[in-house]
C-alpha cells in the first residue's frame, strides 16, 4: 500500500462559508493524501466538514485557499464535469425521468462514448450490482437498497479515478447496511477504483477502510489504518470518538508516570503532566493486593452476551471500565461492591498529545 | 366512540347553497350553448335546431379576421410569456434562497395585482406615443401587451414544477460530465417540461379571453374574437355570438383539461 502513488490530495485546504463575523470555517487547513486503489474513509461527527471536503474534491465548491490535486495535477479550479471523479450522493440524486439503464449510462452519454461501448458498460454495471431485471424500470419503482445500487453503478460506469461516497448507507436499515458494506468492499476490490467514503459511524469505518482520517471541527485529527487509529489514538478526541476508552491523568518524571490515584506505571514519556488512554479490553482484573495492581471497587457490572463491562471506582473517585470476555479462563465472578486489583499493561497505554 | 370529523358538507342548507351556486354558474352557459343551435334570429326564443349560425360565423370575414388575430396573438404572446416565465422560474428556484427573492416574486406577479384597467390605460398611453413616433400600427403592440400580462400565469405552474425538483439533480449531472447546457437539456428541461406546457396553455387561454387590455391597445381593424363580440353586442344580437362563444368555450375547456392532466400530481 505504502508504495502506491497518490490519487487525490488536499493541500492546506480552507473552506469558509459566509463573510465577516458570521463566517464558518467548514475546513480549516486540511491536508490529506489518498493513495491509489485504497478504501479511504473520512470519519467524524456531523458538521465536522466531511461533505465539504468531498465537495471540494468533486469540484462542487472551490476552496477559500489551498489546493486540490488529482494524480499530482492541480484541479482546484477545474469544474466538476471536467474531473474524472464521480460521486454517490447521500440522497442518491437519481434522474427520475430516466430508466435504471439510462441513469447508469448517463455519464458515458455525456462523454459521447460510442453507442456499443455504452451498451456494453451499462450491461456490465447492471450485472455488477445485480440489477439486470430492473434495467428498464423507472428509478421511483425501486426500493431504497436498489436505488443505492443504481447510484453506485451510475457513478462507477465512467470508471472514475476516484469515487466519492457521502454517507451512502445512512438511509438504509441495519440489515441492508451490513449487506451493502460487504457489497461496497467487493465493488472496490473488483474495480480497483480509489474510494473516498464518508461516514459518522466508527464501526463502519473500522470494518471497511484501508485507512481512515478522523475529522473534527474542520480539522483532520489523525490519519492511519483502522488498527493505528484504534490502538494508537493521537489525541483525546480520536480516543473517545473511536470505541470506548478510559482516560487517566498523571505526572511523569520521564520514565515513570504517577497517576492521580497514586498508582505508578513504568512508561517513557515527556516530563510533566500527561494524559493516558487505555481500552476497556486491555485492563486486567486480578485479586486485590496482587503485585503492580491498583486497588478498585466494582461499581456495577453490565452483561453484554459476549462480554461483561465492569465499571470500577478508583481510590481517587474516578471511574474506569474494564471488559471481560465470557467465558474467560480465570475470569472472576464479580459483583457490585467487590474489591479488585487492576493492572495497566504498559504496552497498552496510549500517551495522548493534548 | 363517535370519531366523526367535522364536515362542512353536513351543515344544514349546504346542499341547497351548493346547488344554487352550480345553477348560477352553469345555467347561463348551457343556455348560451343551446341557443347557438337556434334556427331563428333570437337568442331568447327557441325556433328549432340548426347549425346555421356556425355557418354564418364561419363565412363572416370579420369573424375570420378576428379569429386569426386572436390565435396569432395568443400563440405569439404565450410563446414569449412562457419563455420569459421559464427563465424567471429557473432564476428564482434553481439556486439557494437569496436576498430580495420575495421582491422578485412580487415583481414577476405584478400583473396579477395591478387592476387590469390600470394596466390597460398605462399601455394605451405608452403605446400611443410610440405609435405616433414610429407611425407603425401593427399587431406587435397587442402581442407585447398580452405577453406581459400572461407571464405570471405561465410562471406559476413552471415554478411549482421546479420547486418540487431536487437541486442535487443538476449537481449530479455535472458530476457525470454534463456541461451546463447538457445538464439543462437532459435533466432540467425534461423534468420541467410538463410545467412549461401547462404554463403555455394557461397563458394561451388567458390571452385568448382578454377583452379589457385588447380593447384599449388595439388600433382600428385589429379586433380579436372577444372585442369583435363586444362590438356586436352594441348592435342586434344574433345567435352568431353564441356560436362563436361556444367554439371559444370548447377550445378553452380542451386546453384547461389538458392543463389539469399535466399539472396533476403523479403518485
Ligand atoms: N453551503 C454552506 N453554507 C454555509 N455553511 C455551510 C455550507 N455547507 C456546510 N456548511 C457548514 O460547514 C460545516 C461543515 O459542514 P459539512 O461539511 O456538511 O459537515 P459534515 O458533512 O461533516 O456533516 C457545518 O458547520 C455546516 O453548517
Ligand atoms: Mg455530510
Amino acid at each position: 500500500m505504502t508504495t502506491m502513488p497518490i490519487a487525490v490530495e488536499a493541500r492546506n485546504a480552507v473552506k469558509a462559508f459566509g463573510q465577516g463575523a458570521v463566517a464558518v470555517k467548514a475546513l480549516d487547513d486540511v491536508s490529506v493524501q489518498i493513495r491509489q486503489g485504497e478504501f479511504f474513509t473520512l470519519l467524524g461527527p456531523s458538521g465536522c466538514g466531511k461533505t465539504t471536503l468531498l465537495r471540494l474534491i468533486a469540484g462542487f465548491e472551490t476552496p477559500t485557499s489551498g489546493q486540490i490535486l488529482l494524480g499530482g495535477e492541480d484541479i482546484t479550479h477545474l469544474p466538476p464535469n471536467k474531473r474524472p471523479v464521480n460521486t454517490v450522493f447521500q440522497s442518491y440524486a437519481l434522474f427520475p425521468h430516466l430508466t435504471v439503464a439510462q441513469n447508469i449510462g448517463f455519464g458515458l452519454e455525456m462523454q459521447n462514448r460510442p453507442r456499443a461501448e455504452i451498451k456494453e458498460t451499462v450491461a456490465r454495471m447492471l450485472a455488477l450490482v445485480q440489477l439486470e431485471p430492473m434495467a428498464s424500470r423507472k428509478t421511483s419503482q425501486l426500493s431504497g437498497g436498489q436505488q443505492q445500487r443504481v447510484a453506485l453503478a451510475r457513478a462507477l460506469a465512467p470508471t472514475p479515478k476516484v469515487l466519492l461516497l457521502d454517507e451512502p448507507l445512512s438511509a438504509l436499515d441495519l440489515k441492508l447496511r451490513k449487506e451493502m458494506q460487504i457489497e461496497l468492499k467487493r465493488l472496490q476490490m473488483e474495480t480497483g477504483i480509489t474510494f473516498v467514503f464518508v461516514t459518522h459511524d466508527q464501526e463502519e469505518a473500522l470494518t471497511m477502510s484501508d485507512r481512515i482520517a478522523v475529522m473534527s471541527a474542520g480539522h483532520i485529527q489523525q490519519t492511519g489504518s483502522p488498527r493505528d487509529i484504534y490502538t494508537r489514538p493521537a489525541n483525546r478526541f480520536v480516543a473517545s470518538f473511536i470505541g470506548e476508552t478510559n482516560f487517566l491523568t498523571g505526572k511523569s518524571d520521564g520514565r515513570q508516570v504517577v497517576l492521580h490515584n497514586g498508582a505508578a506505571v513504568d512508561l517513557v514519556t515527556k516530563q510533566g503532566a500527561v494524559s493516558l488512554a487505555i481500552r476497556p479490553e486491555q485492563l486486567r482484573l486480578v485479586a486485590t493486593g496482587s503485585a503492580g495492581a491498583m486497588p478498585a471497587r466494582v461499581a456495577s457490572t453490565v452483561y453484554f452476551g459476549t462480554d461483561t463491562h465492569v465499571h470500577l471506582s478508583l481510590s481517587d473517585g474516578s471511574q474506569i471500565v474494564a471488559r471481560q470476555q465470557i467465558p474467560a479462563t480465570g475470569a472472576m465472578d464479580l459483583k457490585t461492591g467487590d474489591e479488585v486489583g487492576v493492572i495497566l499493561p504498559a504496552d497498552a497505554l496510549q500517551v495522548l498529545e493534548d | 366512540m363517535a370519531d366523526r370529523s367535522f364536515e362542512v358538507a353536513r351543515l344544514p342548507g349546504f346542499r341547497s347553497i351548493a346547488l344554487t351556486a352550480f345553477v348560477l354558474l352553469y345555467l347561463p352557459i348551457i343556455t348560451l350553448v343551446v341557443y347557438s343551435f337556434n334556427a331563428g334570429q333570437s337568442v331568447a326564443v327557441w325556433e328549432g335546431f340548426s347549425l346555421d349560425w356556425y355557418t354564418t360565423a364561419w363565412e363572416n370575414e370579420a369573424v375570420k379576421g378576428a379569429t386569426y388575430r386572436s390565435l396569432l396573438i395568443a400563440a405569439s404572446a404565450s410563446a414569449i410569456a412562457t419563455t420569459v416565465a421559464t427563465m424567471a422560474a429557473l432564476g428564482t428556484t434553481r439556486r439557494k434562497a437569496f436576498k430580495g427573492q420575495t421582491f422578485i416574486y412580487v415583481m414577476i406577479n405584478q400583473p396579477l395585482m395591478v387592476p387590469e384597467i390600470v394596466t390597460a390605460v398605462a399601455l394605451l398611453i405608452f403605446f400611443a406615443s410610440i405609435k405616433v413616433a414610429t407611425g407603425y400600427n401593427g399587431l406587435i403592440y397587442l402581442i407585447i401587451a398580452h405577453a406581459a400580462f400572461c407571464i405570471p400565469f405561465a410562471y406559476l405552474p413552471i415554478r411549482a414544477r421546479l420547486e418540487g425538483m431536487d437541486l442535487t439533480l443538476e449537481t449530479a449531472a455535472a458530476d457525470l460530465y454534463a456541461s451546463h447546457w447538457q445538464a439543462f437539456r437532459f435533466v432540467t428541461l425534461p423534468l420541467m417540461l410538463p410545467g412549461i406546457i401547462a404554463g403555455a396553455m394557461l397563458a394561451f387561454v388567458i390571452s385568448l379571453d382578454d377583452v379589457v387590455i385588447t380593447e384599449f391597445v388595439k388600433s382600428g381593424g385589429q379586433d380579436t374574437l372577444p372585442t369583435y363580440m363586444l362590438g356586436q353586442m352594441r348592435r342586434a344580437i344574433t345567435p352568431e355570438v353564441n356560436a362563436i362563444s361556444t367554439v371559444l368555450l370548447a377550445l378553452t375547456v380542451l386546453l384547461l383539461t389538458a392543463f389539469f392532466l399535466l399539472t396533476r400530481k403523479k403518485d
